[in-house]
């Protein structure tokens, strides 16, 4: 088992390095370098050699990779290339409000799309079943910017209810960002719920209607007991993944609903470094992105390994 | 006489076709199991006896419907009581040990738990006891070290002790009736017989009532006293297993009887012809007609009754004195000889490793397990010879076929194809290599492409080796199907429009399409019902003889292997332990692993009984010194068995036993252990 964790790890960590050579090696493949960005028209001769200089851009590009790695490993991802600022501190905070407000939307849409999952699951076919079901794929059909327009226009326009756009400042603490993050949660709420729902919904199909099931029912087990005790620790199992996967979608930068309400997370952040062609922000943010990935799908695994006993015992029988 | 126990009378169950009308899967079933009497209920696949005995718990699977009739357990109708009513019942007084116990117990829940929640719902037995009656279960249907076994998971256990499990299971609520549907299918034959050993001290002992639901007629043999035959939803005969066994009054009994393969014969089975009616389709007359030998006009308007006869029984037959002058057994071709002398595959000391050395295995230069799955394997199969490979599950046999097939590749030795060495791998092997060399799987569902026409299934191997097109691709694709004795119109047809049979038929043309020299068989029959079988068993012997095709057959069943092969392997945790002719293997001296296998062989006769001599215990890998079969030999000598490597002992005809213990000595006939 510990033999197989330290496997996953190591496993995860040689990911995270092949994306950051990739992440590197694209940036410097592309036109222009920090420098470029940073002096604009003014990027030739002598400033631009100084730049390049002061900045150690003109090292051999290995001996660039390394220095960056080592320095991202011990938290400094570098200066950003417009004002000089630390990447760590601008991105620590971005990254909290993208926690933040995919924690919000996780601990809606979570519980909201399990619980509905079952019960479209169970209740196959009838109306409750077509309606949540014909629901999700709508959710999941129209996209984000289309359903966030529609909400600003409903509840902060007509009604009034809630704020539309996002004015809080990105070093804020999280309490202030009530009640504006609402809208946007909702919007991130109604895709990952859909995704889940569906998700859930056939896996409960399948166990109900296996051979397990139909055991217990002439085992005389009552209906809701087979429901909890026999059903659902099975058919949840393939959900931690599916939630895995969103939970780094939600991380990796809602770009859209966050532009949309102009709210201060990663994935704003990205664009505008890109716009901005500040090349090391850019980089920083993909280096993070991607472990997050990583880390979370890891996550998934072992705890799918921890909750699923057959696959503990093949783990445990590889030892 | 007592009270019925379970008691069905006109019960019809049916389910809503495509086309609205109510198609019928059971038709005016009458039937009654009294107290300590135990029914067998056998059929073909599709004949309803699943439908039955589950319907005499008052449950039936999703889409199907009560058309009429009641279902009574103990006086009371199972149709008539609301769910908490069944609920009580089921699982209690009235328990059902499935079919396939691995799929049937829950995968997150541990057997300890499974078995208490059936004595909390049941039992009437304070929770503190719980714990020590369920050990108690598990030590009663002979699971070894309870405590253990307590803890599991449904997957860490054998297929064996999986059924154990679901057994303990439905004792638990001290049961006056069990419906066991089909519950040893897919074991092995040892630990099968060892199962319904069990089974029939159980009941006697407890004076249970018993609803078994069997293709297997010897499995019905040994613990049914009466047997009720099933075909398109109706009992076409019911009596004494005695009287069904050995002299039935309805032909499609008798045609059954015929189809399956004997230990003691070596002849091939005869095929009962066509397919039983799908619901829905058997007409005003007997639903039998089309196969039937003695069909008569009367037969095809008039639908016979369940009639009794003086012998006791009752049958659905209009002319049951007919019935009895057809064969029941012994009527089929012996397989002919048609071996050569050139050698088509040589094995040489081949082993074959399952374990891959892992990425930090290879890191770290490390190697992998040191004892081979299957090891230093030898063997020769001659042009025009059929070697059968047999075994329990784990024993290698198919491991092998895949290595020969190079979807394996080896570890070590040779495998030789004629005179040249065949590389491991299908990669390095010449296109005509892979041409001479077909496998034909166990299940053609999985085998065959299921979005594919039957002729473009044939077409590929058509093109690939031979290049052909056009109307030369039709008319040879029509030949093909023509030599395993399907129609040309079958080429449109998709694989989900055919029967079991029609389907391996069609995986054994698409190998035939090669024009091939050895075929590989990997349990082609066991998919398939005993007719069917029979009739495919037919089929590979009318090719071999038409083609001189060279085969190796791999099965667990010996009866199907005798019908078939000029030689045999037995193989134990990948290691040979006999070779040679057929009728030596089968006879005296044997090999103490081959002894084992015979002698758990269930036949269809309640007057033979097994021996057996060796417990089904499951090893999960070989030992790594000595005989591989030294853990469980009932002749082990002593530590020479678990130090040396035993030699081959050469017989006559080119028998060899690889054990310590010399021929003579083994010829002697072993008796059963007690117990």
């Amino acid at each position: 088992m510990l033999r197989m964790l330290l496997r996953r790890l190591f496993l995860g960590a040689v990911t995270v390095v092949i994306v950051s050579v990739i992440i590197f090696a694209g940036v410097e493949i592309l036109p222009g370098d920090a420098c470029t960005a940073f002096l604009e028209r003014e990027a030739q001769g002598r400033l631009l050699e100084n730049c390049r200089e002061a900045q150690g851009l003109n090292r051999p590009a290995a001996e660039r990779y390394l220095d960056w790695a080592a320095s991202a490993l011990r938290g400094d991802l570098g200066v950003s290339a417009n004002g000089g600022v630390s990447i760590a501190e601008l991105v620590g905070n971005r990254l909290k409000n993208s926690l933040l407000l995919a924690a919000c939307a996780l601990g809606v849409g979570v519980p909201l799309a399990i619980v509905l999952g079952v019960v479209t699951g169970l209740w196959r076919d009838r109306w409750i079943d077509l309606l949540f079901s014909t629901g999700a794929i709508f959710a999941m059909t129209i996209p984000e910017f289309v359903s966030a327009t529609v909400l600003i226009l409903v509840f902060s326009v007509w009604l009034g209810w809630l704020p539309g756009i996002v004015l809080t400042s990105a070093g804020a603490p999280a309490s202030e960002f009530f009640p504006e993050i609402l809208l946007p949660v909702i919007v991130l709420a109604m895709v990952m719920t859909a995704h889940i729902l569906r998700m859930v919904r056939s896996s409960v199909i399948e166990v109900m209607a296996g051979d397990y099931v139909q055991m217990a029912t002439l085992k005389g087990v009552p209906y809701w007991r087979i429901v909890f005790r026999h059903a659902l620790p099975n058919a949840l199992l393939p959900a931690i993944n599916v939630v895995a996967l969103t939970v780094a979608w939600l991380l990796g930068g809602v770009v859209v609903v966050e532009v949309v309400f102009n709210y201060p997370g990663l994935g704003r952040m990205m664009i505008d470094a890109i716009s901005d062609r500040d090349l090391p922000v850019v980089q920083a943010i993909a280096l993070i992105v991607a472990t997050v990935y990583v880390v979370v799908n890891l996550t998934a695994d072992l705890l799918t390994m921890v909750l699923n006993p057959r696959l503990r015992t093949h783990y445990m029988r590889q030892r | 006489m007592s009270a019925p126990m379970i008691e069905i009378a006109g019960l019809s169950v049916g389910f809503t076709g495509r086309g609205g009308a109510t198609l019928p899967v059971l038709r005016d079933i009458d039937l009654t199991v009294r107290p300590g009497e135990s029914l067998g209920l056998v059929g073909e696949s599709g004949s309803g006896k699943s439908t039955l005995a589950l319907a005499a718990m008052g449950y039936l699977k999703r889409g199907l419907r009560r058309l009429g009739g009641s279902a009574r357990f103990r006086g009371e109708d199972m149709f008539a009581k609301s769910r908490t009513e069944l609920e009580a019942v089921r699982g209690g007084k009235l328990a059902l040990i499935p079919q396939n116990s691995g799929q049937s117990l829950t995968p997150t829940l541990r057997i300890g738990a499974q078995l208490g929640e059936a004595l909390r719902l049941h039992a009437g037995l304070p929770a503190d006891q719980h714990r020590g009656r369920v050990l108690d279960l598990l030590g009663q249907v002979r699971l070894p070290d309870p405590e253990a076994i307590f803890d599991r998971f449904p997957h860490e256990l054998s297929g064996g002790q999986q059924q154990r499990a679901a057994i303990a299971m439905a004792l638990a609520g001290a049961p006056d009736a069990l419906l066991l549907d089909e519950p040893t299918t897919g074991l092995d034959v040892t630990t099968q017989a060892h199962i319904l050993e069990l089974l029939r001290d159980l009941a006697a002992a407890r004076g249970m009532a018993m609803v078994y639901v069997s293709h297997d007629l010897g499995a019905i043999a040994r613990v049914c006293d009466r047997v009720a035959v099933m075909y398109a939803g109706e009992i076409v005969l019911q009596g004494s297993v005695r009287q069904v066994l050995k002299a039935p009054a309805h032909p499609y009994a008798r045609g059954l009887l015929a189809s399956i393969p004997r230990l003691s014969d070596p002849a091939l089975p005869v095929a009962l012809g066509g397919r039983p009616p799908a619901p829905g389709q058997a007409g005003a007359g007997c639903a039998f007609v089309d196969r039937c030998a003695i069909a008569e006009p009367r037969c095809r308007g008039e639908h016979p009754a369940l009639a009794p006869l003086p012998t006791g029984d009752a049958v659905r037959c209009h002319f049951p004195d007919r019935a009895q002058m057809l064969p029941i057994a012994g009527q089929g071709s012996a397989s002919d000889d048609t071996r050569g002398d050139a050698p088509v595959l040589t094995l040489n000391d081949l082993s074959i490793s399952y374990a891959r050395p892992g990425l930090f295995d290879r890191l770290l230069g490390r190697d992998a397990a040191a004892v081979p799955t299957v090891a230093d394997v030898s063997l020769t199969v001659r042009r025009g010879e059929t070697l059968g490979l047999v075994g329990e599950s784990g024993s290698g046999k198919s491991t092998i076929l895949k290595t020969v097939a190079g979807l394996l590749g080896a570890a070590g030795g040779e495998i030789r194809f004629e005179d040249t060495l065949l590389p491991r791998v299908v990669e390095r092997r010449s296109p005509d290599q892979l041409r001479r060399i077909q496998l034909v799987f166990q299940n053609p569902d999985d085998s065959l492409n299921p979005r594919q026409t039957v002729a473009e299934i044939l077409e590929q191997p058509l093109k690939l080796y031979f290049g052909l097109s056009g109307q030369a691709l039709h008319d040879r694709s029509v030949a093909i199907l023509d030599r395993v004795r399907l129609g040309a119109h079958y080429l449109d047809r998709l694989p989900g429009q055919l029967s079991g049979g029609e389907k391996q038929r069609v995986a054994i043309a698409r190998a035939f399409a090669a024009e091939p020299d050895l075929v590989l068989c990997d349990e082609v029959t066991s998919a398939l019902d005993v007719s069917v079988q029979a009739a495919v068993l037919d089929l590979l012997d009318d090719l071999k003889r038409s083609q001189g095709t060279t085969y190796i057959f791999v099965s667990h069943d010996l009866a199907v292997v005798r019908a078939l092969s000029d030689r045999v392997a037995v193989l134990y945790q990948g290691r040979l332990c006999e070779i040679g002719p057929s009728a030596r293997v089968y006879g005296l001296p044997s090999h103490p692993y081959t002894e084992v296998l015979l002698g758990a062989v269930l036949e269809p006769d309640p007057d033979i009984a097994p021996r057996l001599t060796a417990d089904d215990v499951v090893e999960l890998a070989p030992p790594a010194r000595g005989c591989a079969f030294q853990r469980r030999c009932p002749r082990k000598l002593g530590s020479i068995c678990e130090t040396d490597t035993p030699p081959w002992r050469m017989g006559d005809g080119g028998h060899a036993v690889r054990c310590h213990i010399d021929l003579p000595d083994l010829a002697a006939v072993l008796e059963p252990s007690a117990g």
